[in-house]
């Protein structure tokens, strides 16, 4: 049976200020897997990561060129970026509480899609911070503002947030670079769980934590795609040198 | 015995603080001046008759010192003024912050700077030319030098300042929140409206609350073309005068020490009441958003 990848990325080169980011990535990514991408600072990819939901495109002099297809459908072409990004969610580094209670930052979505019933979002709050690992620590402070919340929770609103979307692809920029350990390990245990319903991309410096969740991992290096294959593989017998020379700490 | 770095460090605290003590202290002079002269007023007259008496006939034998004719013309100016140049201002400041192209970003940027350096006197000889003979025709009042010509005028001197405040705190929301809320599918308006536009409300209001201190500051303009008719406005087609023209026409022919003079000064002092409690809930809604 052959799987139709989630997203295929072909020739893709980004460019900022005529300076390449990106340099001829080419990729497939099946659906319910988590891939991990890990590389040393500017090895693109965040850069790869904005562009899979068109977050770069208010950058100045941004170029694109190549495809990213979700499921075979052209983002650039068949896409607006604001249905794109409903598909396609994106978690960032820093978590971003936008300036309102708990209940408020996870409804955003739906409300600006036009549901307004008091009784529906009450039920998609509860149900997605479920999914985010997170209705047992905020149920009774659902109307505080959602700065109030701790680092670790704060990322989670901001998973529940993005899953009340109903995306299909999940974007992870370094989700756990600003948590400690306990944090982490709630945020990775999430993951596994959501992959059964989303595809996950997760870029991450954390080595270790592209071999603990990973599915597969892609290793980029100055905007080149370097190797991409199973998680096991990648870290036990990678194939280039360069990925081997990055996993034991040689460079990077 | 302190080293040369060290008495380098004295001398500059005590430079700058002497320089801090300095404003404080020249304010403060300022405001012991208004009161010393302005309380004297109360010696032959009531502080109720003062405010609310209808009728200003300083020069007349006795005088009579009612201002509520000035407080209600001011207040009919500023309030006709900020209708006008708030929500004007605000949507100019969005349109520079979040939607212009870089380029007429730049040169509307400039555009209300320039604005902003018209003298007033010289605004108030354009709204005499052309604003006044505009609300007569248009309006058929019998004439232009009215209320809603002063708020025309004023309108114009509040938007640089609301522009340009506002446009600054829009500017200054993190980026972080737009991307937040572009990465959730919402659209450009959607996140303006309720994710920048609450986070800059702060500083939104600081800017309504200064443009709208500089409406009821401002003297020269609003005196050339509001008519100057001390008595009760009869609504915002009709001639009015303010406070600050009261002062700046007739402080030039009172007799030192007269019952009219210190009723002048009196009436800086109700000036400094109102500019003090604008800016006071400025800073009291600034503060409680912040917290």
């Amino acid at each position: 049976m052959v799987i139709h990848p989630k997203i295929r990325v072909k020739n893709l080169t980004v460019s900022f200020d005529g300076k390449a980011s990106l340099k001829n990535v080419s990729l497939d990514i099946e659906p319910h897997i988590i891939l991990s991408v890990i590389g040393p600072a500017n090895s693109g990819k965040t850069t790869f990561l904005r562009t899979l939901n068109r977050l770069n495109d208010d950058e100045r002099a941004m170029k694109v060129s190549g495809e990213v297809l979700l499921d075979g459908k052209d983002i650039y072409k068949d896409h607006d970026p604001v249905s794109l990004r409903r598909k396609v969610g994106i978690i960032f580094a820093l978590p971003v509480p936008l300036p309102m209670t708990v209940f408020e930052n996870v409804v955003y979505g739906p409300r600006r899609q036009g549901i307004r019933d008091k009784k529906i979002l009450g039920a998609t709050v509860e149900r997605f911070l479920r999914d985010a690992y997170l209705w047992d620590e905020v149920k009774d402070r659902l109307d505080e503002p959602a700065m109030t919340l701790s680092g670790g929770q704060q990322q989670r609103l901001c998973i529940a947030r993005t899953l009340a979307v109903n995306p299909e692809v999940l974007l992870f920029d370094e989700p756990c670079s600003a948590l400690d350990p306990i944090s982490t390990a709630k945020i990775e245990e999430a993951l596994s769980k959501l992959k059964r319903h989303y595809t996950i991309i997760l870029v991450t410096n954390n080595t270790k934590q592209a071999a603990r969740v990973g599915d597969k991992t892609a290793f980029f290096l100055m905007g080149e795609l370097v190797e991409l294959n199973e998680t096991g593989k990648i870290f036990t017998s990678p194939e280039d040198r360069r990925t081997d020379d990055y996993l034991s700490g040689r460079f990077g | 015995m302190p080293s040369g770095r060290k008495l380098k460090e004295i001398f500059f605290e005590t430079a700058i603080r002497a320089s801090g003590v300095a404003s404080i202290f020249i304010v403060g002079l300022i405001f012991f001046f208004l009161f010393k002269e302005g309380i004297m007023l109360f010696q032959t007259q009531k502080l109720s008759g003062f405010l609310f008496g209808k009728n200003w006939y300083p020069i007349s034998e006795p005088g009579e010192f009612g201002i509520l004719p000035l407080i209600s013309g001011t207040i009919l100016v500023t309030l006709g003024a900020a209708v006008l140049s708030v929500p004007l201002g605000i949507a100019a400041a969005i349109y520079i912050a979040e939607v212009a192209p870089p380029q007429s970003k730049e040169i509307l940027k400039s555009g209300v700077e320039l604005l902003a350096a018209i003298p007033s006197v010289v605004l108030g000889f354009i709204g005499i030319v052309t604003v006044v003979p505009w609300i007569k025709n248009t309006f058929h009042a019998p004439t232009g030098l009215t209320a809603f010509a002063g708020a025309v005028v004023l309108a114009f001197m509040a938007m640089p300042t609301i522009v340009s405040i506002a446009e600054d705190a829009l500017y200054s929301v993190p980026k972080t929140y737009k991307e937040g809320a572009y990465a959730l599918g919402a659209t450009q308006w959607q996140t303006i409206w309720r994710v920048v536009l609450p986070a800059a409300s702060s500083g939104i209001v600081a800017a309504v609350m200064l443009g709208i201190g500089r409406v009821v500051g401002e003297t020269m303009a609003v005196m050339m073309v509001t008519g100057n008719s001390p008595s009760m406005p009869r609504g915002i087609f009709y001639p009015v005068r303010t406070l600050t023209a009261t002062i700046a026409a007739e402080m030039g022919e009172t007799v030192r020490g007269s019952d009219h003079y210190f009723s002048l000064f009196a009436i800086g002092i109700v000036l400094f009441v109102i500019t003090f409690a604008v800016n006071m809930t400025a800073d009291l809604v600034v503060h409680r958003k912040r917290k």
